[in-house]
């Protein structure tokens, strides 16, 4: 069992200071998600090894990588975290393999193969001779992977890993990225300005705002009890999970784990995280059979109401845990409060699905 | 007649005339001595001396550029100091100054008389005169020439790859070694080109410092010199120059393709 990361940092940057405190357990992902310029970089990088804040300690299990009291500063070099930059950081020079294998620790002959298995698990050891320069978005996104994992990290920190694709290679990667944080034994850290990308990768989330988390949690806590209209707005994105059937012709079915049915203009069959931004969803009294076009209608209860200004983020419990927004006015008008039941209900083309397989 | 003719024409003019007078002076050179009359003139011991002088010293004064600028012009790129841009511009001061100055400051610093000069001559060395003071007005004029170049291209490395190296296990001579030198290796093999081109045609400086002693501190440039004074020496001072254009020549040539190399490296490859 490895160790568990713990990080404190604090530091002035451009126009406000970093002041961050968190633990990240082994096998944890925690998702630094806020708006660019917020200081989720210059935490990653902190952690790295790669920047000295004015004060802080950082350290892994019982291993202290920084504490500026006791003088204490690791090199980068000897933390060993993966860190996958924004854009990727392959060495123009190298080809694949010899980037990949850049960071591997074994005898000189042993290299290249250790560099090749590497990339068949990310399906492009045909690329081996090849170099960065030729290769796609989405290639090198799975190169600078592979080349972090190759050198075995104690730590696994990724900024904005998929904020260079476009959007058809981003769904792929993203599953390919749950897939590889879920078999990974050691702390990780992803930065994203993304909420939906959190939600679908981190089992943990802080937001972060000038420096300082304003607030963190499960994905579907923060965004049914957001704690002021900056997290309100920035965690836009339920998430819930469930198994898709596809039909040709026909709108794609997702029956969702713990209960209740969804339809989707996406296609996909198989386990797929559905998207849908709470002010897409509109609460209902239960039982009622609308003849309008709204096509998904979910039974449920309120599990929370908090009101941020004029609005209210409702948190239902469907049993998958949901966010909806709606104003302070309705949501004194409908009597919502927690325990009432409700029928959430939104359009099938504000349904977007992500494919989990 | 096109409105504006007459401009084009005299531009045309001002291309012709400016080619030809770099151009002429070059071809002259050659035209004067004819092939066998050149190698003739080259068999003379005094020119091949000189001419084995000027490669070993040139050789040696960029061995000494290479081995100290390196790591000097990567520290200087890569690290933000108080007063870092008067110290760059202390290190490109010996481009600009004339090198017969270069010379004097030498003789100031290093010669007898100098600061340093018991120092060094009481420690067994001798520059004056010597082969080893030929060098030091080498590496004197040329290492600048090495430097600029040499930090620039380590300034425009992206810092994004040393850090990505840290993070993989490489400690700063590694990440050096494997990442930053292959990135600046155009740049610096052009800077080295450039330095190669000003240390081969280096003469005041030496003349000063050094003197012109026929196989031991006369290079080729002096022997040039050395030749033209003397009666009937223009034919081997010819010959001499022939070698130095075309030794120049090739240098022109590999920095103009090495940066041909350089601009073709963004275009993805088959």
């Amino acid at each position: 069992m490895s160790p568990a990361l713990e990080a404190h940092a604090s530091t002035p940057l451009r126009g406000f200071s970093l002041e961050v405190g968190l633990t990240v357990r082994p096998g944890e992902t925690l998702a630094l998600v806020g708006p660019s310029g917020a200081g989720k970089t210059s935490l990653l990088r902190v952690v790295a090894g790669l920047m000295a804040p004015r004060s802080g300690r950082v350290a892994l299990g019982e291993e202290t990588w920084l504490d500026t009291e006791r003088s204490i500063d690791l090199p980068a070099e000897r933390r060993r975290c993966g860190l996958v930059f924004q854009e990727y950081a392959l060495f123009p020079r190298m080809s694949v393999w010899r980037n990949v294998a850049y960071g591997v620790d074994r005898p000189h002959g042993q290299r290249r193969a250790a560099a090749v298995e590497m990339l068949e698990r990310f399906d492009v050891s045909g690329l081996a001779d090849s170099r960065p320069v030729s290769l796609s978005g989405g290639e090198r996104q799975r190169v600078a992977l592979a080349r972090a994992l190759a050198a075995q990290p104690r730590v696994l920190l990724l900024d904005e890993p998929l904020a260079a694709l476009d959007a058809a290679t981003r769904r792929g990667a993203l599953r390919e990225l749950r897939s590889v944080l879920g078999e990974l034994g050691v702390p990780a850290i992803l930065v994203t300005h993304s909420f939906e990308e959190a939600a679908l990768l981190a089992e943990r989330l802080a937001i972060v705002d000038r420096g300082a988390i304003v607030q963190a949690g499960s994905p579907a806590e923060v965004s049914a009890r957001p704690r002021s209209p900056f997290v309100a707005d920035f965690a836009g994105a339920v998430v819930l999970r469930g198994e898709a059937t596809s039909e040709p012709g026909e709108l794609t079915l997702v029956r969702l784990e713990g209960g209740g049915e969804v339809r989707s203009v996406d296609s996909a069959s198989g386990p797929v995280a559905v998207s849908v931004f709470p002010w897409e969803i509109l609460l209902e009294p239960p039982g009622g059979s609308p003849r309008d076009s709204v096509l998904n209608r979910v039974d449920g209860e309120v599990a929370s109401v908090t009101t941020i200004g004029n609005r209210a983020r409702i948190g239902v419990s469907v049993p998958q845990p949901l966010s909806t927004e709606v104003t302070a006015h309705s949501a004194a008008a409908m009597g919502l409060r927690p325990g009432k039941r409700v029928t959430a209900a939104w359009k099938a083309s504000a349904t977007r699905l992500i494919p989990l397989g | 007649m096109r409105r504006g003719s007459w401009f084009a024409a005299l531009a045309t003019l001002a291309a012709v005339v400016a080619l030809a007078f770099l151009v002429v002076p070059v071809i002259a050179v050659f035209a004067n001595v004819g092939p066998w009359r050149l190698l003739d003139a080259l068999d003379e011991e005094s020119a091949r001396e000189a001419l084995w002088l000027s490669l070993r010293t040139t050789l040696l004064a960029l061995a000494i550029v290479i081995g100290v600028g390196t790591p000097a012009a990567y520290l200087l790129a890569s690290r933000e100091f108080r007063g870092r841009a008067l110290v760059l511009t202390a290190i490109e001061l010996p481009l600009v100054m004339p090198p017969a100055v270069a010379g004097i400051a030498l003789l100031a610093a290093f010669g007898p008389r100098g600061i340093f000069g018991p120092a060094i001559s009481g420690a067994g060395i001798e520059l004056v005169f010597q082969t080893a003071g030929v060098v030091v007005a080498l590496v004197f004029v040329s290492a600048p020439f090495f430097l600029r170049q040499a930090i620039a291209s380590f300034a425009a490395i992206d810092g994004r790859l040393l850090e990505a190296a840290r993070t993989l296990g490489a400690g700063p001579f590694r990440a050096f070694a494997t990442v930053a030198l292959p990135s600046a290796r155009t740049g610096l093999a052009s800077g080295l080109a450039l330095a190669w081109g000003r240390a081969l045609g280096e003469f005041g400086a030496t003349l000063l410092f050094a003197g012109s002693l026929q196989g031991v501190t006369q290079t080729a440039p002096l022997a040039i010199f050395a030749d033209f004074s003397r009666p009937a020496g223009f034919v081997s001072a010819l010959a001499l120059s022939a070698v130095l254009i075309l030794v120049s020549a090739a240098l022109l040539l590999g920095v103009k393709l090495l940066g041909g190399e350089r601009a073709l490296e963004g275009a993805p490859r088959p």
